[in-house]
């Protein structure tokens, strides 16, 4: 706070600046929001100035404006242009990892700012070009909110403002109104939302969604963390989202609901009484393994039948089987999640099967925002190559042709290009219904041979392991993580996958093995490339005293 | 058709006598233009005076009723040219630019102005792009007012301070018969106050009247002898007049205690900074009084000598405080303190930075350790003294390790990112090439994900800084980029003809997004929409072709990747020698939304068939790669976690934010990605037959659902 120190004669001590800064992501509507906390401020017989620094804020930068206020005397005070360390009472921050930078920056400090932020998260790009998960940890910034801040209002408010069809800025508004801090009325605040004239009920819905929460928490209790803003009665989660879709929030999840797993499925009695029968399988299981083994069977059922999840429970059963029960049977449970995602390998059948389900058009048709009503015209994106023909073809025809190169450059000359399907229209439904009809012969086919023996391979390579180090077995399994993507970027995946276990022999019998296969696969979901595996495969290969013959086919 | 419409706030431009002027700084600059008569406005866009001219694109009926001229002129150096209707004519004219690139473009023309001087005010409006928010190189416009004797006048960042400058400065003009620059900084171009506002003068001459009775002064030609006399003239008569003018109209200002044993002196710029530091301090109230003596430069350049001395005159020391390097302003008064004998200790840089911006907490430091220093009894005892350990908590360094930087990139739906997508592309089959980037939108490319460019020299000169890279031994082409803001500011002559001249090898990419869109979306020549007042639809591929470029391949669909991707292949592997040029054409999404998007509205409740097209990602296809973010890098499409304990990694997922520009379905096709991706158009209003097909289509489509769901079991969750 900026006072009028006494030793100067007339000034009056109760007049201060409050200064407000708000940091944005380009394009959140920080410029409306930092107009009507003027506008708020004048209507309250304040003299307000505010600042921005523009020209990269619609273009998705780290944006920052700023207001100062103060009681109207008729003589016009000195205002700040800009904020500064320990000189700012109220940061709104538009996005967590904002308040992020606001409090590195030093425009948090705890003995005077009430930092107010929105809990949701946008991504940078640099947190989504990883291809593992490169997204900042929220916990930290949060964390750091506490220690920082004088007063701290943390929540969804970008959820809030979706939901009353609305935009960031009306429920940032609602949360500064409702944390206090400043001296305004709620009406005031409303006053100025109605004289903006634009959206105006769904603004005020939003902001007092916020101006409620942020009121809750009053009184030197914190927000943060935050409960899920209350859901409109009556609204279901197959109901579509208003203002056409989802909310910008790397967070949203896909439909509020996690996957009841007590739920039975649907179907024919006989195909039911299979089920049940397969299912109770399950209780046979160590109890901390139940769950993984539920959701695998369930995933692997739905991928092809049954059968296959007989199967699947079979070969989990090997793992069981070797597990003493360390660290809550970490090595069973991680077999049984990759284990249903080896099983289900992403093919043409897959994809086509999934295209094609109601679920699917449902679910498009929540994600657009439009009832069932709407005419919808919906269009897939298909580039099929050989490889994929063939995969799809009985083995043996698929093997005589991929023997034959000059005959696989021929015939993909032909396939290999974009194709738009339209599954609203019944011949592009139904060339995908039938090709997602093939499930009944995939054993038959190419593709289903290859992963097959893949997974063999890797699964008995763990069993074998385990024995010896289990967690290092178990970390085996974990690599199974790396194998994702389509085309291209499947033969990646793969190569990475390789190139990990290709540490194997030179970790076997250590006792940091496992910790050691754990850091080269994260370091394989860094980047692209892989360029820090091949930095971390060095590193193994220089303490091992081997030399480095992992060098990686690229 | 600018980013911003100021149809509203141009009506604050007709305000009479004592009328409260409330608004942004930029649109108070352009009020007192009006207010001062002048006769012609011209000025090239550019953070952060791209409103000033957005501002008077829309006036143009305003101005019509004055008989003022406005031009949007193709460049600085032009606008500055322009300012030559006032050297034999007594007609206020004005300019205006970012500085320094502007001033940079505008020096021939500036040097040729300031050398002859002129009869009416001539007032250079630079907008100062240095510290937080600049996009440019960081220097000082200071240098350029010094080596070419203009006057460089630096406001209070107030409105009416900010007003009473274009008026003094007009006058010192005219007095001195010499350009004014007037410098405003970035945040006070945008800051928002008021000023009581006077009524608008119509120019006393206007430039119809000079047409009608044309003079000419052979003393004001540059060319000698006339030139060798400018230099005398420019000391022995302009320089005394315009010292003269700034002291008796008291241009500089001084603040505080009369009496006092040190003192501050600041470039008026800085004003409001030093008082919130002195604030801070406790020794100043929130009105700016203070008993710290001030001495504010108003007027940067010429310094009053006589002024600083008598400031100077019982202090034992001043800090002076002057942003931006090197520090002239320091130098002149050190030599001269030192010429006339004088005690006082000039301090400055070392108590504050070399380099860089004077934030609030840099001025804090500076002028608290000055003052610790020099004057510690003028300092309350908490601050001189302070008890408490500072505020500082541990959290920096932790921290820092977990917030993303997040630099500017392309909009969502923007059309350049597919021209990038497909470089990329080409990049992963034929190697990585020399790039040469320019400046405008298209230099997001720099950054990730695509990581292209390696240069960037200057507006229009992506082309021309990529000329060295043309050799037979070479067995690749270098690739360089030109916007269409910067192939008609300079690009035409300085890149593509000097290409053609010099027989260039090399592959250009012409981004033709129809505006100067970095700048806020300015018509060009080659803009598509129709302007009113200006002429555009001049398409590059002819200008192109009339420097001579046999090679020219026109896209008129950027986010056809697979084109784009061929195209650049052609060009970087055909025999035919000389210029590769690509011209590449979408409209700047920004733009194309804020004009559909109304249309669009305004259509779909007059219940018209409008298709809205948006795209999705099937999260249970997707695989979490993210091997699409790493070809788009959009807004729009972001990560999003799964309730899925079998899934480890985040997928990908598309919010409403969508414009469905269909840069994903194309980068998919075109990069072989994954077929996770749809594109969902909404059809608002169909017709009868359209609603009957659907209908029809949907029933099928759920028959057959529902014949292949009754023969399996059905996990809905996992479908859904």
């Amino acid at each position: 706070m900026t006072v009028a120190l006494d030793h100067r004669p007339g000034s009056e001590l109760a007049d201060r600046i409050i200064s407000v800064a708000a940091l944005a992501v380009g394009g959140q509507g920080g410029g409306v929001l930092t107009n009507w906390i003027v506008d708020v401020a004048e209507r309250n017989g304040y003299r307000a100035q505010s600042t921005s620094v523009a020209g990269v804020a619609q273009r998705t930068g780290a944006t920052i404006y700023y207001v100062e206020m103060c009681p109207d005397r008729g003589r016009q005070p000195v205002f700040s242009l800009s904020p500064s360390k320990g000189d700012v009472d109220v940061l709104i921050a538009a996005e967590l990892m904002e308040a992020g930078r606001a409090i590195l920056r030093g425009f948090v400090t705890p003995n005077r700012t009430t930092l107010i932020a929105s809990a949701h998260r946008i991504a940078a790009v640099s947190e989504k070009i990883v291809p593992g998960d490169g997204r900042a940890s929220s916990a930290e910034v949060l964390e750091a909110a506490q220690k920082a801040a004088k007063d701290v209002v943390i929540f969804d408010m970008e959820k809030m403002a979706v939901e009353s069809g609305s935009v960031i800025s009306s429920s940032l508004f609602g949360a500064l109104a409702g944390s206090g801090v400043l001296p305004f009325s709620r009406e005031s605040f409303e006053a100025t939302i109605t004289a903006s004239g634009r959206g105006v009920a769904a603004s005020l819905k939003a902001f007092g969604a916020a101006y409620d929460e942020a009121a809750r928490g009053r009184g030197g209790d914190i927000v943060a963390p935050p409960s899920p803003p209350a859901a409109e009665p009556g609204r279901t989660v197959e109901a579509p989202l208003p203002l056409g879709g989802t909310p910008k929030s790397e967070d949203a999840r896909s439909n509020g609901a996690k996957a009841d797993l007590t739920q039975e499925p649907r179907g024919d009695e006989r195909l039911l009484t299979r089920w049940r029968a397969l299912e109770s399988r399950i209780a046979t299981l160590p109890e901390p393994v139940r769950e993984m083994a539920r959701l695998g069977l369930r995933k692997v059922v739905d991928y092809q039948d049954l059968a296959y999840g007989e199967d699947y429970l079979d070969r989990l059963d090997q793992a069981v089987a070797k597990d003493d029960g360390a660290s809550d049977f970490a090595f069973s449970q991680t077999a049984a999640k990759y284990l249903a995602n080896a099983l289900c390998y992403d093919d043409v059948i897959r994809v086509a099967d999934l295209k094609t389900r109601s679920a699917r058009s449902a679910r498009v048709r929540r994600e657009i925002g439009v009832d069932d009503a709407a005419v919808l015209k919906v269009t897939e994106y298909f580039h099929p190559r050989i490889e994929e023909v063939c995969g799809s073809l009985p083995a043996g025809l698929g093997r005589w042709i991929e023997a034959r190169p000059r005959l696989v450059e021929w015939l993909d000359k032909r396939i290999s290009k974009g194709r738009h399907i339209r599954t609203d229209s019944i011949p592009g439904f139904g060339l995908l219904w039938m090709l997602g009809g093939m499930r009944r012969w995939r054993r038959s086919l190419l593709r289903h041979q290859v992963e097959m023996n893949h997974v063999d391979d890797w699964y008995r390579l763990a069993l074998d392991t385990a024995p010896k180090d289990r967690a290092l077995a178990t970390e085996i399994l974990a690599c199974r993580r790396l194998i994702k993507g389509y085309s291209d970027t499947h033969v990646r995946g793969l190569s990475k996958f390789d190139r990990v276990l290709s540490a194997l022999p030179m970790l076997a019998g250590r006792a940091d093995a496992a910790d050691w296969l754990r850091r080269l696969r994260e370091a394989a979901l860094k980047d692209e490339k892989g360029t820090m595996l091949d930095g971390a495969l060095k590193t193994i290969a220089s303490f091992t005293g081997e030399t480095d013959t992992t060098a990686a086919p690229r | 058709m600018a980013e911003r419409s100021f149809a509203k706030e141009v009506e604050k431009l007709r305000l009479g006598d004592g009328a409260e002027f409330s608004g942004e700084g930029i649109l108070a600059i352009t009020k007192a233009l009006l207010q001062c008569g002048v006769g012609y406005v011209g000025g090239y866009q550019g953070a952060p005076i791209s409103h000033l001219m957005d501002v008077l694109a829309d006036a143009q009926d305003i101005l019509g009723e004055l008989g003022v001229h406005f031009e949007a002129s193709a460049s600085e150096a032009t606008a500055t040219a322009m300012l030559a209707a006032s050297v034999h004519y007594p007609i206020r004219g004005a300019c205006t630019y970012k500085s320094t690139v502007g001033t940079n473009v505008a020096s021939d023309a500036l040097a040729n102005l300031a050398s002859g001087g002129v009869t009416g005010g001539a007032l250079i409006i630079v907008g100062e792009d240095y510290g937080e928010g600049s996009s440019i190189m960081q220097e000082r416009s200071h240098a350029f007012a010094m080596k070419s004797q203009v006057w460089l006048l630096d406001p209070r960042p107030n409105l009416p301070s900010i007003v009473k400058t274009v008026e003094d400065g007009f006058e010192l003009s005219e007095i001195s018969n010499t350009p004014v620059m007037l410098q405003v900084r970035i945040k006070s171009c945008h800051v928002h106050g008021k000023f009581v506002a006077k009524d608008n003068k119509r120019p006393a001459m206007t430039v119809a009247d000079a047409l009608d009775s044309p003079r000419r002064d052979l003393g004001r030609i540059v060319l000698p002898p006339a030139s060798f006399n400018h230099e005398k003239e420019k000391i022995e008569k302009r320089w005394p007049a315009a010292v003269g003018f700034i002291r008796e109209r008291k241009i500089n200002e001084i603040f505080g205690s009369s009496t006092g044993k040190i003192g501050l002196v600041l470039q008026g710029g800085m004003y409001n900074g030093v008082i919130r530091a002195l604030q801070r301090l406790g020794l100043a109230d929130i009105y700016g009084d203070t008993e710290v003596p001030l001495y504010v430069l108003n007027a940067v350049y010429p310094l009053i000598d006589v002024e600083f001395l008598e400031f100077c005159e019982g202090k034992d020391s001043v800090l002076l405080i002057e942003e931006g390097q090197p520090n002239y302003i320091e130098q002149a008064f050190g030599a001269l303190l030192y010429k006339n004998g004088g005690t006082t200790r000039l301090l400055g840089k070392g108590y504050l930075p070399v380099a860089g911006e004077y934030t609030g907490d840099v001025m804090l430091a500076g002028i608290g350790d000055f003052l610790r220093d020099h004057a510690p009894s003028m300092l309350p005892d908490p601050v001189r003294a302070p008890n408490r350990p500072s505020e500082e908590t541990d959290i920096g360094p932790e921290l820092a390790k977990v917030v993303p930087g997040r630099p500017p990139g392309f909009c969502t739906g923007c059309p350049e990112r597919p021209i990038f997508a497909a470089t990329k592309l080409v990049e992963e089959e034929l190697g990585s090439h020399h790039i040469a980037s320019d400046i405008g939108c298209h230099l997001f490319s720099i950054m990730p994900p695509f990581e292209l460019g390696a240069t960037t020299m200057g507006y229009g000169l992506g082309p021309a800084s990529a000329s060295a890279f043309n050799s037979p031994d070479a067995k690749r082409r270098s690739i360089s980029f030109v916007g269409d803001g910067g192939f008609w500011h300079n690009g035409l002559t300085s890149s593509i003809g000097n290409a053609v001249f010099n027989q260039n090898d090399g592959v250009i990419v012409i981004v033709d997004n129809y505006y100067s869109a970095a700048t806020g979306g300015q018509d060009i020549l080659s803009s598509r929409a129709t302007n009113k007042s200006k002429s555009t639809k001049h398409p590059i591929t002819e200008a192109v072709k009339g420097m001579g470029v046999k090679w020219v391949r026109h896209l008129d669909r950027t986010y056809d990747v697979t084109k784009m991707q061929a195209t650049l292949k052609e060009a970087l592997t055909t025999e035919e020698s000389g210029p590769k040029v690509i011209v590449a054409s979408s409209e700047c999404m920004l733009n194309r939304q804020r004009r559909e998007k109304p249309i669009a509205a305004k259509a779909i409740k007059g219940g018209e068939r409008v298709v809205t097209p948006r795209f999705g990602v099937d999260e249970d296809i997707c695989t979490g790669d993210h091997a699409c973010m790493r070809l788009s890098g959009c807004p729009s499409l972001s990560v999003k976690t799964l309730d899925d304990p079998l899934r480890d990694d985040p997928v990908a997922a598309i919010d409403h934010t969508c414009v469905g520009c269909g840069n994903c379905g194309e980068v998919a096709d075109a990069a072989v990605l994954c077929p996770s991706f749809y594109r969902a158009d909404r059809v608002h209003n169909p017709s009868g037959a359209e609603k009957f097909s659907a209908r029809t289509s949907k029933r099928l489509i759920a028959w057959l659902q529902r014949r292949r769901e009754s023969r399996q079991l059905v996990f809905s969750e996992a479908a859904a």
